[in-house]
């Protein structure tokens, strides 16, 4: 009986110690999981979550703040990815398919405002005051921004069109199980 | 003479052969189509760029685009007469999207340009050879179209010893290569033997299933005295794979990921040797190829010598039209070919046979569960393990079918054909490859917007701070300026005190 | 322009679907089967028959309730299949009951609990054998002494209804089968000399009539000839290859020869556990299931000799005197592993998987 006590007590008093040691010498610094959600996140510092830019969406989602469907341009693929790395059920019911999209100018209704110049996020509009604004397409990130600012409605998102070198087969149809 | 090689490829499947719709007829030249349609992406890599202008007239054999950028061809006047319209057209590939073509109304003369005689072929050096391919506008005319100019300068470079020309026409149906073969075995030898030439190699194979046995024994006949070697290999899918019969021949195999060059190694279609043959010794630019018109829906199946832009439509037309309705057209063989739903797209240089399949012909019943028979995975010519794989993409897992060797997957098919539950199992496959080339593609440009996001927070930053700085800097000199006036005028305010002072004492002592 | 779904390659397909091999299995298992019914009579008839009904009207019921169509799905033949290989495998007089509570369990537990053709783990005739085994050892193991010729020692039509379904005593039918009279007189300490002699100095029957079948045995599991040229046919037709059933008969063979070569007196020789029991219907119609075997050759004869090895240890050392549906299920646990760790390698690639060097590769294995 003695024994059975003694023994369990020094096992217990064992582990606890090397369970402290490990904790103090393993110790990792900071929460490693907002710098990974970051990472996931497109980064463009859109702000469409209503969160300020995507390091505050990771820390959102990290505190469980924020849904994992939250990031509209990253669409269901960013959702499978948190769900995955927050170990939560991926819930793609409400997330749409976001089409590949760029923003457009219609130059014929473009004021040259520079207000759009001014809120993109990566710089992919060009243009100076009072003259015409282009979109560089490989920048964009259809974020919408520009669109909501500009006073003429001359932008809008537009889905790039599906090219003989981006196409490619669609996944099979789900054969009779 | 010739001789069975000795090694073979796992897996494999036997489907039937259906060459002898098409094998023994000569080959027939169709009549002359109105308008050609002309592609400017005859090729893998990039698109041709016109160098003519709507309205102009042309030659055949005229250079109609320019190729631009390292891989790429030009195209040239398929037959003389105007250039109609440049613009899109319906491209032949399953999407059915255009693509930028030139359309040519034939004036009906079929009228070449003056060639100068370019003489001996074999006294050009190696890269002049290259560059006359190149400007012939040759690309490879087993299918996949890769600039043919592009590939023997890589492999002069990585210096190739031995050239495989393909011959194998593995593919159900197609003909042509047979035909070729047969009919003109002293030009494609001579092709070869200037590929040869230009790439400096010191072994020729020359592999041929052994279904064709008049084109080995042509091929043979021709090749007799020269350095060129004829193989026959077993008639077995997918032969024709340059990976497949790389191995069929010697026994290597081209490292994962690499290319037939890392094992020095360079395979060409015969088709295409017979296209090097034209262009050095006639100085003829690359404008016409045969096909096979073939089919259980098609009239009389043959082979034609077809202009490049003819519409398919032309060519069933030239076999007698269709004698059933047909379930599917596809350009290529069956077993790899594209499915079209349009029958004017046009004939482009990759094109080797137009089908007309009649539905008991493709035989494709609705898809059962899979019994996990393991039929493919015996079939499989690379060992993949293709039930598991098309599983993982079912899910949704395309990581997992990476990680069963994916990217190894040479799609021919074979899977597909022997599935007894019919499962699409190369469509999941090429679904895959597609899905994650876009998201490598997403993946890099959001990287490049990323950065852009930050260069433009910084840039925000480092404004703010300056207009700060500025701001602080401004309101210093102020104060600055400030201090210094007010200084200034206590000086001055002292100065006239002590003026004052020195005026009142001098006024006192006076 | 046009935007229909395309079809993609192959544009051509073998002439072949699950249904057709599904087929060949089964004509492949007739001469057996019919060779049972000849030599255990009606009984033998009404049992196959109530097998193959429960399992087909067990399989529309499963899939009516997934709300799926249950008409192309009983045309693959795969519950037939199931059905008929558990009714092989029992007693040929048993009642009718035994048939259909196994077969409703082999299609229900063995196969649509885990979502249905291609889905399930283990084999479900087997599951379902080893169910009945266990729950009704004195049912599975009553053996009918084989009628010699068709002659009056058959029951009529009418008497085999009330043997399947009348329960009828079949006390002067009873027998034993070689493993089982070998087991039972090993545990009252009778060795091979003296009880084989008396097996069959009692039913006139030697080795030479286990290979033709005329014993007392499962319903079609005596026929080992019969069950061997139905295997041969199925690798002539490509539906299965040698690999498995090679392995399970080596795996047998090969232990059995060694220990009967150094103890006569206890254990059996290779013959007596090659012509026994189940081996042969489940050599060329078990092991070679193909969902619940291993996708690789090389795979399917580890399975295969895994499943022969374990046969011929229960057999001898178990508490059964039949191992084969226990060997086959403790190795249908194993082929996710052997799948796992047995597979092809890629062209281009070496064994572990990483791009052969420039140059140098070798020849292909």
């Amino acid at each position: 009986m003695i024994a059975a006590v003694v023994s369990l007590a020094t096992l217990g008093l064992f582990l606890g110690l090397v369970l402290g040691i490990a904790a103090k010498r393993l110790q990792v610094e900071g929460n490693p999981l907002v710098a990974e959600l970051e990472a996931l996140l497109p980064g463009s510092q859109c702000g469409q979550c209503g969160f300020p830019g995507c390091t505050g969406a990771a820390q959102a989602l990290a505190d469980g703040a924020a849904p994992i469907t939250l990031c509209p341009p990253g669409g269901k693929d960013l959702v499978v990815a948190l769900a995955a790395k927050l170990g939560v059920e991926a819930d793609l019911s409400g997330v749409k398919e976001n089409v590949p999209s760029v923003a457009e100018v219609k130059e014929e209704i473009c004021i040259g405002c520079t207000r759009c110049y001014k809120v993109c996020p990566t710089d992919a509009i060009m243009g100076a005051a009072k003259n015409i604004h282009v979109v560089f397409r490989e920048a964009c990130t259809a974020c919408g921004k520009c669109v909501d600012v500009c006073p003429t409605e001359a932008l809008a998102l537009r889905p790039i069109p599906v090219t003989l070198q981006s196409w490619y087969w669609p996944k099979p149809a789900l054969e009779a199980a | 003479m010739s001789f069975l090689s000795r090694f073979k490829f796992r897996g494999g499947v036997h489907p039937e052969g259906r060459k002898d719709l098409s094998a023994d007829m000569p080959v027939r030249v169709p009549t002359l189509p109105e308008c050609l349609f002309v592609s400017l992406q005859q090729h893998i890599g990039a698109p041709a760029s016109p160098v003519i202008q709507v309205g102009d007239k042309v030659s055949k054999g005229q250079r109609i685009a320019a190729s631009q950028g390292a891989v790429s061809a030009p195209v040239h006047a398929p037959t003389s007469g105007r250039i109609i319209a440049i613009g899109d057209y319906p491209a032949p590939h399953p999407s059915g999207l255009p693509v930028p073509t030139i359309t040519i109304e034939s004036d009906g003369e079929d009228r070449w340009m003056d060639i100068a005689s370019p003489g001996d072929p074999f006294a050009f050096s190696a890269e002049e050879v290259a560059a006359r391919v190149g400007a012939a506008g040759i690309v490879g005319l087993g299918g996949a179209a890769f600039p043919a100019a592009v590939k023997l300068n890589v492999s002069r470079r990585g210096g190739v010893t031995t050239l495989i020309m393909n011959g194998g026409e593995c593919e159900p149906y197609l003909t042509c290569d047979d035909r070729l073969m047969r009919d003109r075995a002293p030009e494609v030898i001579l092709g070869i033997r200037l590929i040869s030439h230009a790439v400096g190699a010191r072994e020729v194979l020359v592999g041929i299933e052994d279904n064709k046995p008049e084109a080995i024994a042509a091929m043979t006949a021709a090749a007799q005295g020269s350095e060129v070697k004829v193989l026959a290999v077993p008639a077995m899918y997918p032969m024709g794979s340059e990976k497949q019969l790389i191995q069929a021949l010697t026994g290597k195999e081209v490292p994962a990921g690499g290319r037939a060059a890392d094992i020095g190694m360079l395979v060409h279609n015969v088709g295409t040797a017979y296209a090097v043959a034209q262009s050095l010794n006639l100085g003829r630019p690359l404008v016409s190829r045969l096909v096979t018109v073939s089919g259980g829906a098609v009239a009389a199946p043959g082979n034609l010598e077809v202009l490049i832009g003819t519409p398919a439509q032309a060519l069933f037309e030239t076999c007698g039209g269709f004698k059933d309705t047909p379930a599917r057209l596809v350009m290529g063989g069956p077993m790899m070919g594209q499915q079209f739903t349009n029958p004017l797209v046009p004939v482009i240089k990759g094109t080797s046979g137009v089908l007309a399949l009649t539905a008991a012909e493709i035989g494709q019943p609705q898809p059962a569960p899979c019994i996990r028979c393991s039929t493919c995975v015996r079939a499989c010519p690379v060992g993949l393990l293709p039930l598991e794989m098309a599983a993982h993409i079912r899910t949704g897992d395309l990581g997992g079918a990476v990680d069963l060797g994916l990217k190894d997957c040479i799609a021919c098919g074979s899977c597909s054909y022997v599935c007894p539950a019919h499962i699409p199992l190369v469509h999941y496959f090429n679904y895959a490859k597609g899905d994650l080339a876009a998201k490598e593609r997403a993946k890099l440009k959001q990287d490049a917007t990323k950065k852009l996001a930050e260069e433009r927070t910084a840039r925000m930053e480092r404004i703010a701070r300056e207009r700060e700085e500025a701001a602080k800097a401004r309101a210093a000199k102020k104060a600055a300026q400030e201090a210094a006036k007010k200084a200034a005028a206590e000086a001055a305010a002292r100065e006239k005190a002590e003026k004052e002072q020195s005026g009142k004492e001098q006024a006192e002592a006076l | 322009m046009i935007h229909v779904a395309p079809a993609h390659s192959p544009h051509a397909h073998a002439p072949t679907s699950v249904g057709m091999i599904m087929a060949t299995v089964l004509l492949a298992l007739a001469p057996a089967t019919l060779f049972g019914f000849w030599l255990f009579g009606w009984p033998a008839f009404n049992l196959w028959a109530v097998a193959i009904l429960t399992a087909l009207a067990t399989e529309a019921a499963c899939v009516g309730l997934a709300g799926r169509a249950a008409k192309p799905v009983l045309l693959d033949g795969s519950a037939a299949l199931t059905a008929w290989l558990l009714a092989l495998s029992l007693p040929p007089w048993a009642p009718w009951w035994l048939a259909a509570l196994g077969s409703f369990f082999a299609i229900l537990v063995g196969k649509q609990v885990f979502g249905g053709l291609g889905q399930n783990v283990f084999n479900p005739a087997m599951a379902a054998r080893v169910m009945l085994l266990i729950a009704f050892p004195v049912e599975m193991t009553l053996w009918t002494t084989p009628g010699s010729f068709p002659s009056a020692q058959l029951p009529s039509f009418l008497e085999s209804l009330s043997i399947t379904f009348g329960g009828a005593p079949m006390d002067a039918m009873a027998s034993a089968s070689l493993l089982g009279h070998v087991k039972t007189e090993f545990t009252r300490g009778i060795d091979l000399a003296h009880s084989l002699p008396a097996l069959f100095g009692h039913s006139q029957t030697g080795l030479g009539d286990a290979a033709w079948g005329s014993r007392a045995g499962s319903l079609g599991e005596t026929s080992a000839l019969l069950l061997l040229a139905g295997g041969l046919v199925l690798i002539a037709r490509r539906v299965i290859t040698w690999h498995a059933p090679v392995a399970m008969l080596l795996g047998v063979a090969l232990p059995a020869l060694i220990a009967s070569l150094l103890d006569p007196a206890h254990y059996l020789d290779p013959a007596a556990h090659l012509l026994s029991g189940g081996l042969m219907l489940a050599a060329f119609f078990i092991v070679t299931d193909p969902v619940t075997c291993p996708n690789t050759s090389a795979g399917q004869f580890a399975f295969g000799l895994g499943a022969g090895l374990l046969t011929w240890i229960i057999r001898t050392w178990g508490g059964y005197p039949e191992g084969v549906a226990f060997a086959v299920l403790l190795m249908n646990a194993a082929t996710p592993v052997i799948d796992r760790y047995v597979k092809p390698r890629i062209y281009g690639r070496t064994r572990d998987g990483k791009p052969l060097p420039a140059e140098t590769s070798g020849k292909g294995a």
